[in-house]
């Protein structure tokens, strides 16, 4: 019976101690290795900073290498979760979310020093530290599988950024899931492209624990060098590619494979958004023997609810299905009065039941019964489901097809960003008046509209450098002496949409 | 050239100095992958050149001279 991720890990140790687990640019870690290392953080962890606690929040600074995943592993054997967090993040962005945590402990998995105090050094840590068997042991007696195992935080509407927290059962069920339907076996090795502050990085590192293979962590600069990088697949034979779209989309458009020999693939799976046909049609052409999967689903149901395997070419103008649920989770698409459609093509919400919904918003109640509702088709007992905010309907064969948003999310080069986080920020600025985003999903480009005296365009870059993550950054700025308001007196965004879409033809 | 492709640079990151002495705009990590499709596309529109798979590599595009000489090399062929 599996209550505890680590029970991966500790089976494959078991079965093939020297079989390396954990590859970077420069390091490799056996199962051994990664199990002992991360018994000693677990073990400084509680006996330090988390000395008889449980259950609490680690934060973990991450780096593209194998100490941070052993990092992560670390705070599960002290009996806490773990939250990734980029330390590239600006400054004030990060204090929110650690303000939110009031974690027990900050490791810092990094060579970089992260202004951060009191931060435990990773790489020490394994290098000096020693493991508690005993200790660790009777932590783990006291595990249940509702135990959170990380948070990882996402754009929040109200500029605020939400943690959303996720157990150690939804990761087991995530996991048991893909050991199903999909073939995995002892020499998959994943090419792990997600950041580690991603949930898409989820898949790869206990997948890879799950199957007992190998995750290579490829270094983030060669996926602005599509060459590079697809050597570097085939040099440490990858050959399992779980990524965002954005990473998948610059293979091909910059048309690689038709000069560089293809890797050898056995799957290729993409999410987070929606993925070009244009694009994938490259990939098939010149790796027709790899299994392509469309994934899809929102962190707060542990990474993905439902999959599609793209078994032929799509013509280009058609939109690759999202497909049908995994294993032990439930897909109800929901209308506005919450009635359960069944009928092909017509649109409603897609909702999630099952192991995978996640524990809620850490430490925001009111946002986590906003989203986190009791399902509407049950009324004797409690029965929850994730209101994931995407429009969808079933095509004629039962498959689900994505329309759009029904608020002001965007995905943007794979990043999940609400505008209106975006607009906090920019409304905050004091030397504007007010400003607006607006997303052209032609252009892939965020819009900034802002009223102000005069340009400042300047200015409000640095002011948001200061407070937003470079990825929700606009990308053009548009000065108005007055933005345009609706009948409501509010800013009046489809017009500010029409205009932009009208303009977009023309090049700047 | 080399201040066209420097406002050019500027319009995509306006954080970035793009003219500080030894920095490696690929091998430091400044520059991401959105980053250089988007210069890239840019580049291609104001130099008529077509910059391909080839040509992407750290040393041509580590700084704005190594840019420089990749996009005239790319002009004369």
């Amino acid at each position: 019976m599996k209550i505890n991720v680590l029970q991966y890990l500790e089976d494959c140790t078991e079965r093939f101690p020297q079989k390396p687990a954990l590859a970077d640019e420069t390091n490799v870690l056996t199962y051994d290795q990664y199990m002992t290392s991360a018994k000693k953080i677990g073990t400084c962890l509680a006996t330090g900073p988390g000395k008889g606690k449980t259950g609490k929040p680690v934060v973990v600074l991450i780096d593209r290498n194998v100490q941070t995943i052993v990092a992560c592993m670390g705070c599960v054997y002290s009996g806490n979760f773990y939250v990734p967090m980029d330390p590239s993040m600006p400054a004030e962005r990060r204090d929110l979310m650690l303000k939110s945590l009031d974690p027990i402990a900050v490791l810092d998995a990094g060579n970089k020093e992260s202004g951060i105090e009191g931060t435990l050094n990773v790489s020490r840590i394994i290098r000096e530290g020693a493991v508690d068997d005993e200790l660790l042991s009777a932590i783990r007696q006291n595990a249940i599988d509702t135990d959170p195992l990380y948070a990882m935080f996402t754009s929040g509407s109200t500029g605020v950024p939400k943690g959303v927290l996720v157990s150690h059962r939804s990761v087991i069920d995530l996991v048991e899931a893909f050991d199903q339907v999909f073939d995995f076996h002892e020499n998959t090795v994943f090419g792990n492209q997600a950041p580690f502050d991603f949930d898409v990085s989820v898949k790869d590192i206990y997948n890879g624990l799950k199957c007992g293979g190998r995750v290579e962590i490829i270094p983030k600069k060669l996926f602005l060098m599509p060459k590079l990088l697809l050597n570097h697949l085939k040099e440490r034979q990858i050959n399992t590619l779980i990524w965002a779209v954005s990473a998948m989309r610059i293979v091909a458009d910059f048309k690689t494979m038709d000069t560089v020999e293809p890797p050898k693939l056995e799957y290729v799976m993409f999410s987070g958004e929606v993925m070009p046909v244009k694009s994938l049609n490259y990939w098939m052409t010149h790796i027709p023997e790899a299994v392509y999967v469309n994934l899809y689903g929102p962190t707060e149901i542990t990474c993905n609810c439902t999959y599609f395997i793209v078994s032929e070419k799509y013509p280009s103008d058609a939109v690759l299905p999202a497909g049908r649920p995994f294993p032990n989770s439930r897909v109800l698409l929901l209308d506005k009065e919450g009635q359960v459609i069944t009928k092909d093509h017509v649109t409603g919400e897609i909702c999630v039941a099952g192991a995978g919904v996640a524990l809620g918003y850490w430490n925001e109640k009111q946002k986590t019964a906003e989203a986190f509702v009791q399902n509407p088709t049950v009324s004797a007992y409690e029965s929850l489901v994730y209101k994931t905010g995407d429009l969808a309907f079933y095509d004629e064969t039962g498959n689900l097809i994505f329309v759009s948003r029904k608020d002001h999310q965007v995905k943007h080069m794979g990043h999940r960003i609400e505008l209106g986080e975006i607009e906090a920020a920019i409304n905050a600025i004091k030397f504007l008046d007010v400003g607006c985003c607006i997303y052209s999903e032609k252009q892939e480009k965020i819009f900034c509209y802002y009223q102000a005296k005069e340009p400042c365009t300047k200015e409000i870059v640095k002011e948001l450098e200061k407070k937003l993550p470079k990825y929700m950054w606009p990308n053009r700025y548009v000065w108005m002496e007055k933005l345009p308001l609706n009948q409501h007196g509010k800013i009046d965004r489809v017009l500010l949409k029409r205009e932009n879409e009208a303009s977009g033809n023309q090049k700047e | 050239m080399k201040e066209q492709i420097i406002s050019i640079l500027e319009e995509i990151r306006a954080d970035v100095d793009f003219e500080r002495e030894g920095q490696k705009l690929i091998d430091d990590g400044i520059l991401d992958s959105f980053d250089i499709i988007s210069i890239v596309s840019e580049f291609n529109d104001a130099f008529q050149v077509e910059i391909s798979v080839e040509d992407l590599l750290p040393e041509n595009f580590n700084t704005p001279e190594a840019m420089e000489t990749l996009i005239k090399k790319l002009q004369q062929e």
